[in-house]
Order: C-alpha cells, then sequence, then structure tokens
C-alpha cells in the first residue's frame, strides 16, 4: 500500500485528466456524434424500408382480397343476368305461345261458326231444292198417271234420271 | 491520398524499428548494466512497471550508449514552473545527476523527480533509501505514460474522424479502418450502454464511455508491445478513469436516486440512517476504488507475469541450458500474451459494463408501488 501510494503521481492524475477531458470532448464533437447520428439515421432507414415493406405486403394482400371478391361478385352477377336472360326467354315463348293458341281457338272457332252457318244456309237451300223437286216430280207424275200407266212409270223414270244428270 | 498512405508508411516502419529495437530493453538490459540475477530481474520489472521520463529502447553494453529519446520534463518546483528535456539526466535514476534550473536542484530518483532542500549539493538517503533533505516536485512531464496517452488519443481521433466522415461523404457503408472500428461502436452502444442505462438515457453518456472503452482498450494494447507502456497499469491513470465514472453518475443521479440512497423506502425507520451510509460509501469510496483497483491489478499483473516469463530464460538458464530455458520462457510467454489479448479487450470491457452499470443505477427512475 505504501509503495501504491509512493507510485501515484499527482502530476501523472492530472495530465490524465486534462487529457481524458479533452479528447472526450473532441471525440464526441468529431467522432461519436456524427458516427451515432450516422447509425441511428442508417437504422431508422432499414426499418423504414421494413415497415413499408411489410405495409406494402399488407396492401398487396388487400388488393387480392378485393380482387377476388369483385371477381366473385363478378362471377354472381353475370349468373343471375344468365338466369334472368333465361327466365324471360322461357316466359317470352310461353306468353307467345298461350297467345298464338288463344288465337288459334278463336279463329277456329269463328271458322267453326261460319261453316255451321254456311252448312245451315247450304242444308235450308238444299232442302228448299229437294222440295221443289219433289213437288215438281210428283206434279209431272199426278199429271202423266192419268193418262198411262207406262208412261207414268216411264215419267219417273226419266225424271229420276234428270235428277242424277242434275 | 499520397499523404495518407505516406503516413501509413511511417507508422509501420516506426513501429516495427521499436519492436525490434526495444526487445532488448525487455529481456537482458537495464541502463547501463546487464541483468543477470534474479535480484536485477525483479529490479528490472519493478522499473518497467513505473512511469519513465525517456523513452528507452536499449543500451549497448559494450559501449555504455543508450538508444532512447528524451521527453520533456515539467515540473512546479518551490522556485516556480521548470521545463527542459529529460535527457538532462544523463539517463541517471538513483539521483546522482543534479540538475540546476536557476535556484532549483533537481534529481531524478527512482522514476520520480525530487527537489533538493536549500543548500544541499548530494542526495543523503536514510536506512531505506529514502532520500532526507529532498522532496518531491509535482510532475506534470509528458512521461512514458502521458506520451503513450497521447498517442492513444491521436490514434482514436484519427481512427474515428475518418469513420466519421466516411458516413458524412455519404457511404451508408464504412471503409476501411471504419469496417473494423464500426462494429465495435455499435457493440458499445448495444451491449454496454443501453442494456444498463436504458433506452432512453445511454445517448448523454456515449461520449464518454465510447471514449474510456477505446482508450482503455488501446493502451491496454500498446503495453503488449514491446515498446514498454504501461499505461493502464498506473494507478494515477486508473483513479483518474474511476473518479470520472464517479463524477458522472453522482452528477447525474437522479431525485430517485438519491432517495433511495440517503432514505431508503421500505425498511425500518431505525435502519435508514445506517442504510444512507452504507449505501453514500458504496457508491462515493468502494464503487470507483474498485473499478479502479480493477484495472490498475490486472494490467500490472500482466506485465509483472509477461516480463517474468521472459525472464525464465535466465533464471532457467543454470538448471536447463540456454536452449531449454528459451524455448520454454518463448512458449509460456507467447501463451500468456495471447490471453493478455483477451485481457486486454476484457478490462475495457469490464470498466466501460461497470461503469454503464453505476450510471444506470444513478440514473433510474422507479415505479412508485
Amino acid at each position: 500500500m505504501e509503495t501504491l501510494l509512493n507510485d501515484f503521481s499527482v502530476g501523472l492524475f492530472f495530465m490524465q485528466g486534462i487529457i481524458l477531458i479533452i479528447l472526450i470532448l473532441l471525440m464526441r464533437k468529431f467522432a461519436w456524434k456524427p458516427i451515432l447520428d450516422a447509425l441511428q439515421t442508417r437504422e431508422d432507414g432499414i426499418q423504414n424500408a421494413l415497415d413499408s415493406a411489410e405495409n406494402a405486403k399488407l396492401e398487396m394482400q388487400n388488393l387480392q382480397a378485393d380482387n377476388e371478391k369483385l371477381l366473385k361478385e363478378a362471377r354472381a352477377e353475370r349468373e343471375a343476368m344468365l338466369k334472368e336472360g333465361r327466365e324471360l326467354k322461357n316466359k317470352m315463348i310461353d306468353d307467345a305461345k298461350a297467345e298464338a293458341q288463344a288465337q288459334a281457338n278463336t279463329m277456329i272457332a269463328q271458322a267453326q261458326a261460319a261453316i255451321e252457318s254456311e252448312k245451315k244456309s247450304a242444308m235450308a237451300d238444299l232442302k228448299n231444292h229437294v222440295a221443289g223437286l219433289s213437288i215438281e216430280i210428283a206434279e209431272k207424275v199426278v199429271r202423266q198417271e192419268l193418262a198411262n200407266k207406262d208412261k207414268q212409270l216411264e215419267l219417273v223414270e226419266s225424271m229420276l234420271g234428270d235428277a242424277k244428270l242434275n | 491520398m499520397l499523404a495518407k498512405k505516406y503516413f501509413n508508411f511511417i507508422a509501420i516502419l516506426v513501429l516495427t524499428l521499436f519492436s525490434f529495437s526495444a526487445y532488448g530493453e525487455e529481456t537482458k538490459q537495464e541502463p547501463g548494466n546487464t541483468v543477470n540475477t534474479a535480484q536485477e530481474i525483479k529490479e528490472y520489472i519493478k522499473h518497467h512497471l513505473k512511469d519513465s521520463h525517456d523513452f528507452h529502447f536499449y543500451t549497448n553494453n559494450e559501449t555504455g550508449e543508450h538508444r532512447s529519446f528524451p521527453l520533456p520534463v515539467i515540473v512546479w518546483t518551490k522556485d516556480g514552473l521548470k521545463t527542459f528535456m529529460s535527457s538532462a539526466f544523463h539517463h541517471d535514476d538513483n539521483g546522482q545527476v543534479i540538475v540546476e534550473k536557476g535556484n532549483a536542484r533537481l534529481v531524478k530518483l527512482h522514476s520520480k523527480i525530487y527537489q533538493l532542500d536549500q543548500g544541499a549539493t548530494t542526495v543523503a538517503f536514510d536506512d531505506d533509501h529514502h532520500p532526507t533533505n529532498a522532496h518531491k516536485v509535482l510532475d506534470f512531464s509528458i512521461t512514458k505514460s502521458v506520451f503513450g496517452m497521447l498517442l492513444t488519443g491521436l490514434l482514436m481521433l484519427l481512427g474515428f474522424s475518418a469513420l466519421a466522415r466516411g458516413y458524412k461523404k455519404g457511404h451508408t457503408v464504412p471503409k476501411g479502418v471504419g469496417r473494423i472500428l464500426e462494429p465495435l461502436v455499435i457493440y458499445v452502444r448495444d451491449d454496454i450502454a443501453k442494456p444498463n442505462i436504458g433506452e432512453k438515457k445511454y445517448r448523454k453518456f456515449m461520449g464518454f464511455l465510447l471514449t474510456v472503452f477505446f482508450f482503455i482498450w488501446i493502451l491496454n494494447l500498446l503495453g503488449l508491445t514491446p515498446l514498454g507502456f504501461n499505461v493502464t497499469g498506473q494507478i494515477a491513470v486508473t483513479a483518474c478513469l474511476a473518479i470520472f465514472t464517479a463524477v458522472i453518475y453522482l452528477f447525474s443521479g437522479s431525485k430517485d436516486f438519491w432517495k433511495h440512497t440517503l432514505w431508503m423506502p421500505g425498511v425500518p425507520m431505525i435502519l435508514r440512517p445506517i442504510l444512507a451510509v452504507i449505501e453514500l460509501v458504496g457508491f462515493v469510496l468502494i464503487k470507483p476504488f474498485s473499478l479502479l483497483v480493477r484495472l490498475f491489478a490486472n494490467m500490472t499483473a500482466g506485465h509483472f507475469v509477461v516480463m517474468s516469463l521472459i525472464a525464465l530464460m535466465i533464471t532457467m538458464k543454470e538448471s536447463f541450458g540456454a536452449v531449454t530455458s528459451t524455448g520454454m520462457s518463448l512458449v509460456l510467454a507467447l501463451f500468456i500474451s495471447v490471453i493478455e489479448i483477451l485481457v486486454a479487450f476484457l478490462q475495457a470491457f469490464i470498466f466501460t459494463m461497470l461503469s454503464s452499470l453505476f450510471i444506470g443505477m444513478a440514473v433510474e427512475e422507479h415505479d412508485h408501488h
């Protein structure tokens, strides 16, 4: 301990103190401050780059999800439109069919009615004609009967032949 | 660019020359006489562990010539400030050469400069070889340790300002020496300062912590070179570093810290004054003292062991022969030197770590329960 104390040099202590203070001040100004600042800036830069990369990744994912959603929606919409179209088509066809049917039915009914009335009038004509003819024949038969029996038969025969020709 | 290359070349040249010439000093010679006996080796190691006033490489024993360069001596004597080069002592360390500056008569004795009392012309010693008619002066010399610190400071300024300039030029990734320095700076910030002081407050103390870390580390490494520096093994240096830490954490102590130190909540009233004394002594004396002694003792012990192992080649020469003893000393010294490289880092790390731990304790804000 005595040698230690004896070896302790106050002058050296003093010089060391001065050198250390000056060194700390100089190093702080010319070395540590710029170095630490530069390191800080660099590390911040790296951190920022990493963060933005992460953000970009997230955004990308979001975008992809959005795209998928849009695609899905579009597909669903297309599906719906197609379905609607098909339905519309079917409905139109059905409607057209029904209308055509209805029209045909009315036309058929009209035609039938016309045919019926034509038939009736034709029947009526025929009846009249047959009645007239019958009367005529009967008249001629009656006239001939009075003269000759053979002649009467002959007359009926010819009359009938006439009627056939007619 | 050319200037930079030139500087590198000079630096390498100087380092190479120093290491070659200084090996002789570490192993063999004491100024003026050869080191052969155990006693001489002990003296030699003791001499090396001390600070010195000149930068000594080796001595040529045949001619008695010293290869060294002098460093300036700056002393505050009773007769005012005296400055001269240490070559004025002619490598004397035993109080024989008296340097007269004005009225002051100065001698160098065991690496300390003494001023002779009025009227005395030679140093008189008592039985313990302490001078009786001379006293120490305040010595602000650029000693070998101060020189080492200045060199370290210069290296740090050059290296780290180069790194800082690199960033300013817009390189996000450093080039050259910065590639080695940047991870170290990040290491100190992320593994020493942040975990101990906290994310919010660490920034304020980074200047001190980084400076101290690299200062101690480079000085420790310089001590491992054959240049013969032993700066972090000077108790004045470690004391100064420890006091810096203490001053910083005592002055940045939060209100919570002082409250917990001086009037600990949650313990019985009667214990509080006792705890306050214990805590105060702990923070003001014990913690700085442990810091200063740890660094000093580790580095001194390292130097002591390495030098003792190198000296094995002399002490074991008689029992094992020159070749075996030299081989043994080489292998062992190499082994310990490798460990010392680790210790050099470890001690710098521990000092910075504990400093930031103490600062962390002082600035911590407690959440009150």
